[in-house]
């Protein structure tokens, strides 16, 4: 179990979190550069020193500001992977994986012994000679992985590692990490400027958002309740706010969202509280919607953006009274002509806008 | 013409270009070509015999690699302090560390003098207990140390410094303190600079004149290295003067290329990092 609260002032930029995630758990952490992702990395690493706070691995204190305990970075049981792997170029591949073993004075036999095991189980076991400019990408990938946890770290550090592979390797890889990472007995901590990677490999997802953690928890929590416009944002999700300002028949209740309204699922309180739409939900039309949606939003598109993880699949803002987002495929894309400027009337049904406090 | 005017200066650029290389090569091959052609091998093989030639040849020898390991025993700490840490001070050490570099072996031999000599500023302490230097074989070796050590700590210093943060970060995180890190990670990775400054000093070394004849004197066998042999031998026999120089040009040059025949850690090579860190 990890228990880290940190605080650390780099310039203007002030970092300050509450991080905790379970034994065999992966922690996503998921922000935009700047957002203080890798930050967070190096502090729980040791290889900055937070201006206050705390960090504990299990019953282990590894820093505590007002005991005074730090632990320095070798006396810590982390593995770290920078985003660049930062393979030692003069040492082979075997050699990289051996390095940490070797500091920890494990004796020649053993350690090559780990080492072959260790490089067998990723696969690598063929490139142990070869140094890693002499690997791609993908194997480079690996080999730090492997030097990472030929020690079997209790806390695995992983600083964007899909970051420098290029897209058609990132999926398979990333298929590959997540099969790792679930085998692991470890904490993981993830390190993730990509939505879709932090749903894929993440048990928990914290978002950081300026050096704060804008939301944290369970995948499905943050898909189902995100907390804020960030959030939704990063999970490709619509959300306002609204207040229900009366109710219909069959459970639908009118919301107030700025100076508009929308049907909705009713939360039953009269509090503000969240509206979410799905984009997938959304339709668009030039005309009026000869449906039975009930919500029929209309402004002029500001963008078109593929949505990566699907090819087909495009996302279309509009500029609309309040904005929203449509995931439609690229063939309604062609087949409604649809580009930046055009005027076009968004529409969603009243069960497909969940509300909540 | 707007076309011509261009090519008619490139063409112009490249020949001063040429003209300047080819004087500049001139003037450092010559007096190379007129030393080496005005002594027969024979002659040389012959010389080298000679008690005074292999008294000089063997203190130069013994004198400028003593001198060279001591830079680099001394040298590396401080080189390593340079290249990582900053604090107040370090510009004023900074220039002391250059300062011989641009001072006249002559007044350096003096400042020797005045510092460790009998009567000097640390010398009366050094006699206490026992320690001459003036004049002696240590004293050579210390007007050698004072002239090389720049050479080596300058690009020791770079060579430190360039080595990638993100190597260092991922040493600690693998168990290694500040020590196993210096000697498997910044040693093995800085050791071209390295290399090129245990060359320069130790080159520097063995040519070292002006602070040894001051300092330590010319006295045979003790004091006399080849450079000084060589200026004495100017006096009176200038055959036995070019027989020395031209050993002593090719001691420099086995040292430099033997340096450079050293294997730099299998085959990693700089460019070959910077790819793979992409």
């Amino acid at each position: 179990m990890l228990r880290a609260h940190l605080d650390r002032r780099l310039g203007d930029f002030h970092l300050s979190a509450r991080l905790e995630a379970g034994r065999a758990e992966t922690l996503v952490l998921v922000g935009e550069s700047g957002s203080g992702k890798s930050t967070v990395l190096r502090l729980l690493a040791g290889l900055l020193r937070p201006d206050a706070g705390r960090i504990a691995l299990d019953d282990t204190v590894w820093f505590d500001a007002a005991a005074g305990v730090e632990l320095p970075p070798w006396r810590r049981a982390v593995g770290w992977v920078p985003q660049d792997y930062a393979l030692f170029p003069h040492l082979t591949v075997g050699e990289n994986v051996a390095f940490g073993l070797r500091s920890a004075g494990a004796p020649a036999q053993a350690t090559w012994l780990a080492v072959r095991r260790t490089l067998e189980r990723f696969g690598i076991a063929d490139l142990a000679a070869r140094r890693p400019w002499e690997l791609s990408g993908g194997q480079q990938q690996r080999a730090a992985l492997a030097r990472a946890l030929a020690l079997e770290p209790p806390l695995l550090l992983l600083d964007e590692p899909l970051a420098a592979l290029d897209v058609t390797t990132r999926r398979s890889v990333r298929a590959e990490l997540r099969r790792l990472l679930e085998s692991l007995p470890c904490v993981t901590v993830f390190v993730t400027h990509s939505p879709a990677e932090a749903l894929v490999l993440g048990d928990r997802i914290a978002v950081l958002e300026g050096g704060r953690v804008a939301q944290d928890g369970p995948r499905e929590e943050l898909l189902r309740h995100p907390r804020s416009g960030y959030v939704a944002e990063l999970m490709g999700l619509n959300l306002f706010r609204g207040r229900v300002v009366s109710r219909a028949p069959g459970g639908v209740a009118r919301v107030a969202v700025g100076g508009a309204t929308l049907m909705a699922m009713d939360p039953g309180t009269e509090d503000e509280g969240f509206l979410l739409v799905d984009p997938r939900e959304v339709t668009l039309h030039l005309g009026s919607p000869a449906g039975s949606a009930q919500n029929l939003l209309r402004g002029a598109i500001a963008e078109i953006v593929p949505e990566p993880p699907q090819g087909d699949r495009l996302r279309v803002v509009l500029a609309s009274e309040p904005p929203i987002v449509a995931e439609v495929t690229a063939q309604a894309v062609a087949a409604l002509a649809l580009r930046p400027g055009l005027e076009v009337t968004a529409a969603f049904k009243a069960t497909g806008v969940r509300s909540y406090r | 013409m707007a076309r011509g005017a261009p090519g008619v200066r490139a063409v112009a650029l490249r020949l001063a270009t040429g003209l300047a290389a080819g004087v500049m090569l001139a003037l450092l091959a010559l007096p190379l070509a007129a030393l080496l052609l005005r002594v027969p091998p024979g002659r040389l093989l012959a010389r080298i015999g000679e008690p005074v030639v292999l008294a000089a040849l063997r203190l130069s020898l013994i004198t400028s690699l003593a001198a060279t390991a001591l830079v680099v025993v001394l040298g590396l700490p401080l080189a390593w302090l340079l290249a990582t840490h900053t604090f107040r001070g370090k510009r004023a050490l900074e220039l002391l560390v250059d300062l011989p570099m641009v001072l006249p072996p002559t007044v350096a031999g003096l400042a020797l003098l005045l510092a460790f000599g009998r009567a000097g500023l640390a010398g009366r302490a050094l006699s206490a207990c026992g320690v001459t230097l003036p004049f002696t074989t240590a004293g050579v070796i210390v007007a050698q140390v004072f002239m090389s050590a720049p050479f080596f700590i300058v690009p020791a210093r770079a060579g430190l410094a360039s080595v990638e943060r993100r190597y260092v970060d991922a040493a600690a995180t693998l168990r290694a303190d500040p020590i196993r890190t210096f000697f498997h990670v910044l040693l093995p990775l800085a050791r071209p600079s390295l290399l090129a400054g245990i060359a320069m000093s130790g080159a520097r070394a063995l040519g070292e004149f002006g602070a040894t004849i001051t300092f330590a004197g010319n006295l045979p066998g003790t004091t006399q290295t080849m450079p000084l042999a060589v200026y004495l031998a100017l006096q009176t026999d200038l055959q036995a003067a070019v027989t020395l120089s031209v050993m002593l040009v090719i001691l420099s040059m086995a040292l430099l290329l033997g340096l450079r025949a050293v294997p730099t850690h299998a085959l990693w090579r700089p460019s070959d990092a910077a790819r793979a860190s992409r």
